[in-house]
C-alpha cells in the first residue's frame, strides 16, 4: 500500500484529472504519518517540477529521509542522471520518470547502468483511446507527459513493456481518465500491463474506496496499489486500508500494531 | 562513534540517518584509519557485487574493514555490504569478497521475479540464539532488493521463503550481516539497527 502525495511548491496538492488542485498539507509531516499507519512505500510526484521547486523538493526529500525509514519514491521532472543523482543522494530511494524517458528512452537504461534497474521506476500516464480506424469502445490507451497535458500518439502497453525491457525496475501505471474521480482503477489497464510485466506494476488513479485497493491488487493483478485522496483526507487511515485488504485476501504486511 | 563505510557506492545516507534517528553517534567515513579506530562499523552497499568489492578494495576501507572484525568490533554488513562478507558471488565470479565468512552469493531460484523487491517475512533459524533479531515482532516483515544472497551456512540465523529458504542475516560473534535493508524496514528495521546500537555501547562500556 503507496500513500502518493504531489507536491507542488513545497505543499501536498491533489486534483482531479490532473486538475483542480486543492492543499492537503505538509510533505514531510503527511510522510511521517503515513510511515507511523504502516504504509509500505511513498511516492513523492513533484507536479510542478520548475527549476525553483527543484531546490525545494530536493530539501522535502532530504527532511523526509531523516524521519522516515521505509522505501520513498521521488519523481517529477527528472531529466538527467545528475537529476536523479541529486535525489537519491537526498535520500530517496528511488527515481521515478515519465516525460524524459519518452522523450529519451535511452535515459531509462543509462540511470539502470548508473543506479541499478531498482532505483528506476518509469511512470506511465495512461488515457483510454478507440483503436485507429475502428469505432465503438476505447480498448487501447494512450501515453500522455507534462502531468497529463501532452499526448504522445504512443501505446501505453507497448511502452510499459519497452520500459521494463531496457532497465525500468517498475511500472507505476496511472489512468488519467480515473484519477481523482474516486471511481477506482481502470483495472483492464493495470491487468494487461501487469501480465506483460516482469517487473513489479503499480496501479494509481481513481482509487475513493477500500474495495477498490482490493479489486486493484486481485483483479488488476497489481503487485502494489497507489491512492492519494483518501488518505489525505483523513477518510481512511493506512493501517484501514491495509487491514481491509488483508480481510479480502490481498497478501499484504499487516498494519503496524502501533 | 559508529563508522558508516563511504566508498563511493550508492545512498549510503539511509543508514546513517536511521542510526542516527537512534541517538547514535554515526558519521559516513570515508578515512580507512578513522574507520579502523570506530566503536562500531557498518558497511552498506547496493548495485552489483563486482563494483562494490573494487570500490571497497580501491577506498582501502577492505583493510579497515578486516581490522575492525579481528578485533571484534561490532560489525554489521547491509545488503552487497553483507555479501561482501562472503568469498565471492556467482554475480561476478572473478572478484572476491573479504572471504570473512566461509561460502559463495547465490542467484536466487528461477521461477521467481529478479531482483526480490519487496517486504518479506524472516524466519529465525531453530534453535537459533540471535542478537540481531532480539526482540522483533514474530513474523517480522523487512525489505528487500536483491537478486543474489549467500548461501545458507552455519552463520546463517535467519531466512525468507522466496523460490526456497534464502539466507537474510548471518551472525557470528559481533559480525552480523543482513541481506534485507533494516534502514528502510519501518519500525522492525529500527529494532534491528538499535540491537546493533546496544550492542556497540556494551562493547565500549
Amino acid at each position: 500500500m503507496i500513500p502518493c502525495l504531489d507536491v507542488d511548491a513545497g505543499r501536498v496538492v491533489k486534483g482531479v484529472r490532473f486538475v483542480d488542485l486543492f492543499d492537503a498539507g505538509d510533505p514531510v509531516e503527511l510522510a511521517t504519518r503515513y510511515d507511523a499507519q504502516g504504509a509500505d512505500e511513498l511516492v513523492f510526484l513533484d507536479i510542478t517540477a520548475s527549476s525553483d521547486n527543484r531546490r525545494t523538493m530536493v530539501d522535502v526529500v532530504s527532511r523526509t529521509a531523516e524521519v522516515v525509514f521505509i522505501p520513498f519514491t521521488v519523481g517529477g521532472g527528472v531529466r538527467s542522471v545528475e537529476d536523479a543523482r541529486q535525489l537519491l543522494r537526498a535520500g530517496a530511494d528511488k527515481v521515478g520518470i515519465n516525460t524524459a524517458a519518452v522523450d529519451r528512452p535511452a535515459l531509462i537504461a543509462e540511470l539502470a547502468d548508473e543506479f541499478g534497474s531498482q532505483c528506476v521506476v518509469v511512470a506511465v500516464d495512461a488515457r483510454r483511446r478507440r483503436p485507429e480506424g475502428a469505432s465503438g469502445e476505447a480498448t487501447e490507451w494512450e501515453v500522455f507527459t507534462h502531468g497529463g497535458r501532452t499526448p504522445t500518439g504512443v501505446d501505453a502497453v507497448a511502452w510499459s513493456e519497452q520500459c521494463a525491457a531496457v532497465g525500468a525496475g517498475e511500472l507505476l501505471i496511472t489512468s488519467m481518465d480515473r484519477d481523482g474521480t474516486r471511481d477506482g482503477f481502470d483495472l483492464e489497464l493495470t491487468r494487461t500491463i501487469a501480465e506483460r510485466s516482469p517487473v513489479p506494476v503499480v496501479a494509481s488513479g481513481g482509487v475513493g474506496t477500500l474495495d477498490h485497493l482490493v479489486e486493484g491488487a486481485l483483479e488488476g493483478s497489481a503487485d502494489a496499489v497507489l491512492a492519494a485522496s483518501i488518505f489525505h483526507l483523513g477518510e481512511f487511515t493506512v493501517g484501514e486500508a491495509k487491514a481491509y485488504m488483508q480481510l479480502a485476501g490481498v497478501s499484504v504486511r499487516p498494519p503496524s500494531p502501533s | 562513534m559508529i563508522a558508516v563505510l563511504d566508498y563511493g557506492i550508492g545512498n549510503l545516507r539511509s543508514a546513517e540517518k536511521a542510526l542516527q534517528h537512534l541517538g547514535a553517534e554515526a558519521e559516513l567515513i570515508d578515512d580507512p584509519e578513522r574507520a579502523a579506530t570506530a566503536d562500531g562499523v557498518v558497511l552498506p552497499g547496493v548495485g552489483a557485487f563486482g563494483r562494490c568489492a573494487q570500490a571497497l578494495r580501491m577506498s582501502g576501507l577492505d583493510g579497515a574493514a578486516r581490522f575492525a572484525i579481528g578485533r571484534g568490533v561490532p560489525f554489521l554488513g547491509i545488503c552487497v555490504g553483507f555479501q561482501l562478507l562472503y568469498e565471492g558471488s556467482d554475480e561476478d565470479p572473478s572478484a572476491s569478497g573479504l572471504g570473512i565468512l566461509p561460502g559463495t552469493v547465490r542467484r536466487l531460484p528461477d521461477g521467481v521475479k529478479h531482483p526480490q523487491m519487496q517486504w518479506n517475512v524472516v524466519e529465525i533459524a531453530d534453535g537459533c540464539d540471535s542478537g540481531l533479531l532480539g526482540g522483533v515482532p514474530d513474523p517480522a516483515w523487512v525489505y528487500f532488493v536483491h537478486s543474489y544472497a549467500p548461501e545458507r551456512t552455519a552463520d546463517t540465523t535467519s531466512t525468507c521463503e522466496y523460490g526456497g529458504a534464502i539466507t537474510a542475516s548471518a551472525e557470528r560473534g559481533a559480525l552480523w550481516g543482513t541481506q534485507f535493508h533494516p534502514e528502510k524496514s519501518g519500525a522492525v528495521g529500527l529494532g534491528i539497527l538499535a540491537n546493533f546500537v546496544r550492542r556497540v555501547d556494551e562493547a565500549c562500556a
